[in-house]
């Protein structure tokens, strides 16, 4: 449940102060300066500030931020952005809060596990010290339970797709309102189980709350080796499971095979799904052209791979912004939305979504999207 | 023929385009926290130095001799709004310099640090960022020094090499130098209104008015702070006292106030206008025909680059209060990155100019400022011929 914001009264009056203090400080604003005593108070931008880590497995690690003054509060299963800074450059990722929205003191958590390979979440799980600011967004997502409507809800949660059914189950909770729930959890084995003890004592204290941790791996196997999703272990461990609402988060070849199974059995409207986007697109080794979808003039266009985009935006009929056409006026900049795109100065791929990119010196490799 | 055909083969050219193409791409791959932690640091320590300036030029009031106490007295005023004054003009000057110049030149644009993107930031100045970028990244780096595409030889009002046709007009030169050292802000904020075109009919009024338009906000924003509401602010803070017969009056409150925000203002423009004189005008620059550098190729650039700017030397304080500008030839060379790596790129683009036998021009602010201003007063006059200019 959202705290109602209780001070909108008072807005107009301190918005036009504030207003008028801006002026003083323009073309900052007073948030500015406000920042540099306490980031926490800045509103021109939203940071937090992480005041205490706790790991939860070998590889996973819960982060307790303070947010800044224009935090707003969030409903169990949402998500936020959390901005981290590596190698100088500002990377995007997306973390669901762990924390039920019933939590006093202003706080919240986000719950992180290491990916192979992942250097946001490494840098998370391994390098995050305790006083440092990220900067983070406001909750969104509408992967959270129904306020007034009574269900009986069954998560499915792999790894650390845990987070969502973990606030949920701890806001429930502190409402004195918890449902008969039956929770499907994957994990590698029982070390590994994100929130395991606090899991177990939830199952112990409440009979209407049912474990059912799947142990995926054996003791220091790299790979899963048994407890793949099927309809016969749905069927064995959640008999009813066609009689609830289920909320499920994890991996993507669980979710495929968990939306699959609801098709067949015609029930995919009760199966409620929370994925997390992939940030890089899978890029084909030597992509050259592609697609370009031009997203703000909603116009598509197939471009080569030597042609700058910005030709190939004003050969489809646009008139982008640009300058010097060689890639010193950063007049042209605009947003990579999603694909790959080659600086053709040096032959350079970025693939990362929302990445500044030259159009009068960046070709498609591959299909791609630009915010144009 | 292209200028660089005068010191070098075709080849030779491209070779040398090539050897600038691996030095960029050297930075640009390291790039990295230590960046990220510079830039960082010097906006904090600017919006610091700020807040010390308009606190220092506040205190100052306090220690009016009017007042009576132990510490006031003309000599306790003076130096603190002295060092009010120049704090504030250090502020503006670094944050005009060495953060937003550099900002809107796409050189940070690599963090994806939201709060510092070339096409988001706006500067303290008069003239709106994105009209700066126009009339500076577009026009004044892509034809540097190019006589009648780039607008900044003279900026329009100036004679500052013998290749512009005299006029009458530049026999107001010296006046005109100094009128534009001091209010250098607002020929800047006028600049992409291109007020010479406007005048001569080649450019339409309907094309300039939503310039205008944003300019005359942007002013009118920047001198209500300074001019008016940190003044009234001061005198506000004094009110109680005044209303019962305590220290200065009110008018001379707004007065000090108002005087210190000009004098900082001021300051700024002087310094600015220093630098970026040093950067194209100093003696044994050049200049290029638009007929030279049809079709110029990026290595041609390049070497136009080399050929129409000025370094400065200086001490490491001296480069970051000049926005690095005081490596005006690199900057030319790579205008996006980030600026902190111009002093290390400094002797290696020496070098390379030594070896391929081109000139680099790099000398201290007073020989730079001092041929510049020379030039100036000398091109006020008519000549010398212009058939007699080299390439």
């Amino acid at each position: 449940m959202t705290p109602a914001p209780d001070h909108r009264t008072s807005r107009p009056l301190l918005s036009r102060l504030r207003a008028v203090a801006d002026l003083y400080t323009y073309p900052l604003r007073l948030s500015h300066y406000a920042e540099l005593v306490n980031p926490l108070w800045s509103t021109h931008k939203l940071q937090a500030r992480v005041v205490e880590i706790w790991d939860e497995t070998r590889n996973s690690r819960t982060l307790t931020l303070k947010p800044g003054l224009n935090w707003r509060g969030h409903r169990a299963g949402q998500h936020i952005r959390v901005g981290v800074p590596v190698e100088g450059m500002h990377y995007t990722r997306t973390y669901t809060i762990s924390s039920p929205p019933e939590r006093r003191d202003g706080r919240f958590t986000i719950t992180v596990k290491a990916i192979d390979g992942g250097r946001i979440s490494h840098y998370l799980v391994r390098k995050v010290r305790v006083g440092d600011f990220l900067p983070v967004g406001l909750p969104q997502g509408d992967f959270y339970l129904p306020d007034a409507q009574p269900v009986r809800p069954l998560f499915i949660t792999a790894g650390s797709g845990i987070t969502p059914a973990m606030s949920m189950l701890r806001s429930l909770v502190a409402q004195q309102r918890l449902p008969d729930t039956v929770h499907i959890h994957y994990a590698p084995h029982d070390r590994d189980l994100i929130f395991g003890a606090e899991l177990t004592q939830l199952a112990q204290e409440h009979d209407r709350y049912t474990l059912h941790p799947v142990y995926t791996h054996e003791y220091g196997a790299e790979k899963q080796t048994k407890g793949y999703f099927s309809a016969a272990q749905l069927g064995r461990l959640c008999p009813d499971w066609l009689e609830r609402e289920v909320y499920a988060c994890g991996p993507p070849g669980l979710l495929a095979a968990l939306e699959e199974h609801f098709a067949q059995a015609g029930e995919s409207r009760r199966l409620h799904i929370e994925r997390f986007r992939a940030d890089f697109a899978g890029l084909p080794d030597g992509a050259i052209g592609g697609r370009v979808r031009f997203a703000s003039s909603a116009t598509e266009a197939t471009a080569d791979g030597d042609v700058p985009l910005l030709r190939v935006a004003e050969d489809a009929g646009l008139n982008p912004p640009h300058g010097c056409r060689m890639g010193i006026c950063h007049t042209c900049t605009t947003e990579l939305l999603g694909g790959a795109v080659r600086d053709l100065r040096d032959g350079r791929l970025i693939s990362e979504a929302g990445s500044r990119v030259q159009t009068c010196i960046c070709a498609a490799a591959g299909d791609c999207e630009l915010a144009l | 023929m292209h200028p660089a055909h005068t010191y070098m083969s075709p080849e030779q050219v491209e070779e040398f385009g090539r050897e600038l193409d691996a030095m960029r791409e050297e930075v640009l791959a390291s790039r990295g926290e230590r960046d990220r932690r510079y830039i960082l640091r010097l906006i904090g320590t600017q919006r610091r130095i700020g807040v010390a300036g308009r606190a220092l030029i506040f205190a100052s009031i306090l220690l009016l001799p009017v007042w009576g106490h132990a510490l006031a007295g003309p000599w306790a005023f003076g130096l603190t709004l002295a060092a009010g004054v120049l704090a504030l003009a250090l502020a503006k000057i670094l944050e005009n310099m060495e953060i937003a110049h550099n900002v809107l030149h796409a050189q940070w644009d690599w963090m994806k640090d939201p709060a510092i993107q070339s096409n988001t930031w706006e500067w303290n100045h008069g003239c709106p960022s994105d009209q700066w970028m126009h009339s500076h990244n577009v026009v004044h780096h892509t034809w540097t020094n190019v006589l009648g595409r780039d607008r900044d030889i003279g900026y329009g009002m100036l004679r500052v090499t013998r290749e512009q046709r005299w006029h009458p007009f530049y026999l107001l030169q010296p006046l005109n130098t100094v009128l534009m050292a001091v209010f250098f802000e607002w020929f800047i904020a006028l600049h992409d209104l291109e007020i010479n075109r406007l005048l001569s009919g080649k450019k339409r009024w309907s094309e300039a008015r939503p310039q205008w338009r944003a300019i005359r906000r942007k002013v009118g924003l920047q001198s209500l702070k300074d001019a008016l509401l940190w003044p009234l602010l001061g005198t506000a803070l004094a009110a109680p006292f005044a209303l019962n017969g305590l220290g200065p009056s009110l008018l001379s409150v707004f007065l000090v106030v108002l005087a210190a925000n000009i004098g900082a203002n001021i300051l700024r423009n002087i310094w600015t206008f220093m630098i970026i004189f040093c950067g194209h005008f100093p003696a044994d620059v050049h200049h290029f025909s638009r007929a030279s550098v049809e079709g110029e190729t990026r290595a041609q650039w390049y070497v136009r680059q080399l050929l129409g700017s000025c370094n400065i030397r200086g001490g490491q304080l001296f480069h970051v209060l000049s926005g690095h500008l005081s490596h005006q030839i690199e900057h030319h060379l790579f205008p996006d990155l980030p600026s902190n790596r111009y002093p290390e790129l400094a002797p290696r683009v020496h070098a390379l100019a030594v070896r391929y036998g081109l000139p680099y021009n790099s000398a201290p602010l007073g020989r730079q400022f001092g041929t510049t201003l020379l030039k100036l007063l000398r091109f006020s006059f008519p000549g010398p011929s212009r058939k007699a200019a080299p390439a």
